[in-house]
């Protein structure tokens, strides 16, 4: 299916939701959601039978300077074609639905972007931070992180 | 004897397979909660090879960011190169010429044919038996001195470059790459008879962590592991970049042949038969490589145009996804890598309900893990 | 024994009267027992040469090749490289029974090349008890590989010495119903009994392998039941270097860990010495009589042909190891009861039923006795 066509069908369902559809210089094009309605518009991508989308190739955070966002690559093996969701969230206390419960392959993603970005995954049934330790403070793929001058009492 | 009728109490032992281990391809920490040697709950933990490579792509060029990653997957190295390439490339829209991708086609298949020989070598050195890890590496120092004549390393290549190739290809590779393919070819078949289909290697294998076709792919499994589970979905096939859809070749896909479909039996003998395949494709990309410059033009000072893209890669151990946001600029503005090893762990910690240690040694084998990918 | 060698070294040696006979028997048994330790010593530091020097072949390289020549005092070199190395003993770990642990381990290994046949008159003692004997003293391995696990205070060396404990007490059963057979035809647990029991003018059908179909599978089961009970591949779970990171030896280091590791080598002649005395025809040279010989050319030729027996169902082992996968812990159990155990009890049925039908008489005696 087109971006288009997409994006027509998931304005239909979910209205207001669903701000726009970034489509020149984004490859594959972007749907973009408002963060609470996250979830569903996932299950509805994932359920409908013209959608399909059964596999979330890539979660990932993204900082842009005035607001972060999470994007969502998403492809359907039965049909073939490629969609992007993104959802944009403020820079203070970042939060929207996981969807751990929608594509089990989002947990260990979401994760990530937790420990990276400070985006916190409502509802995921494991939220902790995966790369950097357990104590580390601060989220290091912000824009604006400062190096920590000292980690347990040795100089970084 | 009244004590035989209740149950014995029992406690859980704790146990660290910690990140200095024989058997965890790498700095990979498990923690498993056994019940005798049944395993309870095994929880891996990363990170201890993160380097940051995300926060360093956004202060370096385009081009400089092609070092680091050989570093991401370095036993295909070759693949994530080109995967970088391929992606910058989609992003400005830059032409490569055709024998820069054939080029890239041989050097990414030869890699994956090492990659799967260190995966089929190591694994069954996991298992016990620790000769075909030999000859695995004696295979391999073949490839390896094919890539030490086109490019002067062994193991991270940096040999890609945005826009082409750094060098062509010296005298007689084409040749020397036929009588390796030649020399190698019958090894496979061999190997099977050595330890493939060996009873023992068979019982250690079978009906281990079978992992559904549906589950694979909610799970995000790609790549042999999705193969192996009977999903027959191949990037080169289905969604194909490059030279490839140029070149025939089969889908391996795993056919529970020896226990149920997606066991580590089927995820193994999906990368013995890629193998094969990837013989086929270069047999076929060393006959169709054409003449010509082996680099487009591509200014100095590289700066793409703004925008988003999302370019996959069929890489050895999965598919390499990198996401590319550019502000124009002569630096990345945001490099996201979804490295296939990261999201295969997922499904770990599910899989190992019930089995036995020895177990879990053997589906971390079958996953064909690597941590520098999992940790960037 | 002993004592008869005593007596007849004071009558070669009159000066020797005044000593009282007591001293010199337990001079000679002193004496008798550093030979055999020298050779078993000897022996097991070739064997880790050769185990690397075979393992180099089947994995198409060379192996040792600097030290000596062709690498042959490899093993020298690596014996005074554990000797200098620091002992390191676990902050936590329970001081006395990790020191002792090797010991045992050692001893049960080494104490039972007493009562091997080398030879026609080369026997460190003959126990009319020889098998019994073999397999009450190997036992202690398993109190040494336990107190090793236990008092290492580490949770995989503690799985390591549970699994091995399980593994060879497991294994014993189907080993000694599998040696049995061998018993029964000569009836007698002594091994040098056992061994002049394959006599005969047959030559190599006077062998126990092919006195009937049920020794000839008996030679089978006993080898494999004994690889189990020496941990090697395919039976090597309890020190499976890639999982369990070297199971219950993981915190020994310098000589202690060579005391384990001798004692592996060790455990391999015994068994393989065990089962070329009880099928293989011990130190029988074929179609000659090697007690007629003169005594000294018995004994050498005997050593020779039994040496090259044994030695060679070694090299079956080393050769194995480095083709066979490892088997699960689980399966490993399996097969020992469910395969093993009712093979071997029911092939010791059939050989008593044999004996019992055909009056202790072979297939090979049988057809012999029929050409007159």
């Amino acid at each position: 299916m087109e971006p288009k066509a997409i994006f027509e069908a998931v304005k239909a369902k979910f209205g207001d939701a669903v701000v726009e559809l970034q489509e020149e210089g984004f490859r594959p094009a972007f749907l973009v959601v408002s963060p609470e309605s996250v979830r569903e518009v996932s299950l509805f991508l994932r359920d409908d039978p013209a959608m399909k989308f059964d596999s979330l190739m890539c979660l990932s955070g993204v900082d842009y300077k005035d607001r972060f966002a999470v994007v969502y690559h998403l492809y359907s093996l039965t049909i073939g074609h490629q969609i992007g969701v993104k959802a944009y969230l403020p820079r203070e206390a970042p939060s929207l639905p996981s969807v751990d419960g929608v594509w089990p392959a989002a947990n260990f993603q979401e994760r990530e972007a937790y420990d990276l970005y400070g985006i916190v995954f409502e509802g995921s049934w494991d939220l902790r931070r995966i790369l950097l330790p357990e104590d580390w403070e601060g989220h290091p793929l912000r824009k604006d992180y400062k190096y920590p001058e000292f980690y347990h009492g040795i100089k970084v | 004897m009244k004590a035989h009728a209740e149950a014995l109490p029992t406690q859980e032992m704790l146990i660290n397979m910690g990140p200095q281990h024989p058997s965890t391809h790498g700095v990979l920490r498990v923690i498993l909660r056994t019940d005798g040697e049944v395993v309870v709950n095994a929880r891996p933990d990363m990170g201890y090879l993160h380097r940051a490579l995300e926060k360093i792509g956004e202060r370096v060029t385009y081009a400089q960011f092609m070092p680091f990653t050989d570093r991401l997957d370095y036993l295909a190295s070759m693949n994530c190169n080109a995967a970088w390439a391929w992606t910058v490339e989609k992003l400005a829209g830059i032409e490569v010429p055709e024998r820069a991708e054939y080029i890239r086609v041989i050097v990414c298949e030869l890699n994956r044919i090492s990659s799967h020989l260190i995966a089929f070598g190591s694994f069954t050195a996991d298992m016990g038996a620790f000769t075909p890890f030999l000859y695995a590496i004696r295979e391999r120092e073949r490839v390896n001195d094919l890539f030490e004549d086109i490019c002067g390393n062994r193991l991270t290549y940096n040999y890609v470059r945005i826009g082409g190739v750094s060098a062509d290809l010296p005298d007689r590779f084409l040749e020397k790459t036929k009588e390796f393919l030649d020399y190698f070819e019958p090894k496979i078949p061999e190997y099977n008879n050595l330890i493939s289909y060996n009873k023992i290697f068979v019982h250690r294998l079978a009906n281990v962590a079978a992992i559904s076709g549906g589950e694979a792919v909610a799970y995000g499994l790609t790549g042999p592991n999705l193969r192996g589970s009977g999903v027959s979905f191949d990037l080169r096939r289905n969604e194909p970049y490059s030279v490839y859809p140029k070149l025939d070749f089969d889908v391996c896909v795993g056919t529970g042949e020896r226990g149920t479909v997606g066991d580590c039996f089927d995820r193994y003998m999906v990368r013995i038969n890629e193998m094969r395949e990837s013989v086929k494709i270069l047999r076929q990309a060393i006959a169709q490589t054409p003449d010509g410059p082996v680099m487009a033009k591509v200014p100095r000072v590289f700066k793409p145009p703004a925008g988003e893209v999302y370019f996959r890669a069929e890489n050895p151990r999965g598919e390499t996804g990198i996401y590319l946001i550019s502000d124009g600029t002569v630096n990345p503005y945001r490099l996201k890598i979804r490295a296939p090893s990261f999201v295969t762990m997922n499904i770990f910690e599910k899989v190992t309900k019930g089995l036995m240690i020895a177990d879990i040694v053997a589906v971390i084998g079958s996953f064909d893990i690597i941590l520098p990918e999992i940790d960037r | 024994m002993m004592e008869s060698l005593a007596i007849s070294l004071v009558h070669a040696v009159p000066a020797l009267s005044g000593v009282p006979l007591w001293t010199l028997t337990l001079l000679l048994m002193v004496v008798v027992a550093a030979v055999v330790l020298t050779f078993a010593l000897l022996y097991a530091g070739l064997a880790t040469y050769v185990e690397r020097k075979v393992a180099g072949d089947i994995q198409a390289r060379i192996g040792p090749n600097r030290v000596g020549p062709v690498g042959l005092l490899q093993f020298l070199a690596d014996g005074i490289k554990l000797l200098l190395k620091e002992d390191i003993i676990p902050a936590q770990a329970d001081r006395f029974l990790f020191a002792l642990a090797p010991y045992l381990v050692f001893i049960g290994s080494f104490a039972a090349f007493v009562v091997i046949p080398f030879g026609v008159g080369l026997i460190a003692s003959d126990l009319n008890i020889g098998v019994y004997y073999v397999m009450a003293i190997s036992s202690l391995v398993v109190v040494g590989v336990m107190l090793a696990g236990w008092s290492s205070n580490n949770k995989w060396a503690l799985l390591g010495g549970m699994r091995a404990a399980a593994q060879i007490v497991s294994y014993e059963v189907p080993v000694g119903m599998a040696i049995l057979p061998a018993v029964l035809i000569a009836g007698s647990l002594s091994l040098q009994d056992i061994v002049r029991s394959q006599a005969g003018f047959l030559g190599i059908f006077g062998w126990n392998l092919f006195h009937n179909p049920f020794t000839f599978a008996s030679f089978f089961l006993y080898y494999t039941a004994a690889l189990a009970e020496t941990n090697r591949t395919p039976f090597d779970i309890p020190e499976a270097e890639s999982e369990l990171v070297s199971g219950y030896h993981v915190e020994y280091s310098g000589i202690r860990f060579a005391f384990f590791f001798l004692a592996e080598y060790g455990d391999m002649f015994v068994v393989s010495a065990l089962a070329t005395a009880c099928f293989l025809g011990g130190w029988h040279v074929p179609f000659l009589s090697v007690e007629a010989l003169p005594a000294s050319w018995g004994n050498l030729f005997s050593l020779g042909v039994f040496l090259g027996k044994t030695l060679g169902l070694v090299l079956l082992m080393m050769w194995v190891r480095w083709t066979l996968p490892r088997l699960r812990v689980d399966q490993l159990m399996r097969m020992a009861w469910k395969y093993l155990v009712p093979l071997t009890f029911f092939n010791l049925l059939g050989v008593s039923l044999w004996l019992l039908l055909f009056r202790g008489k072979g297939i090979p005696a049988m057809i012999a006795s029929l050409f007159g």
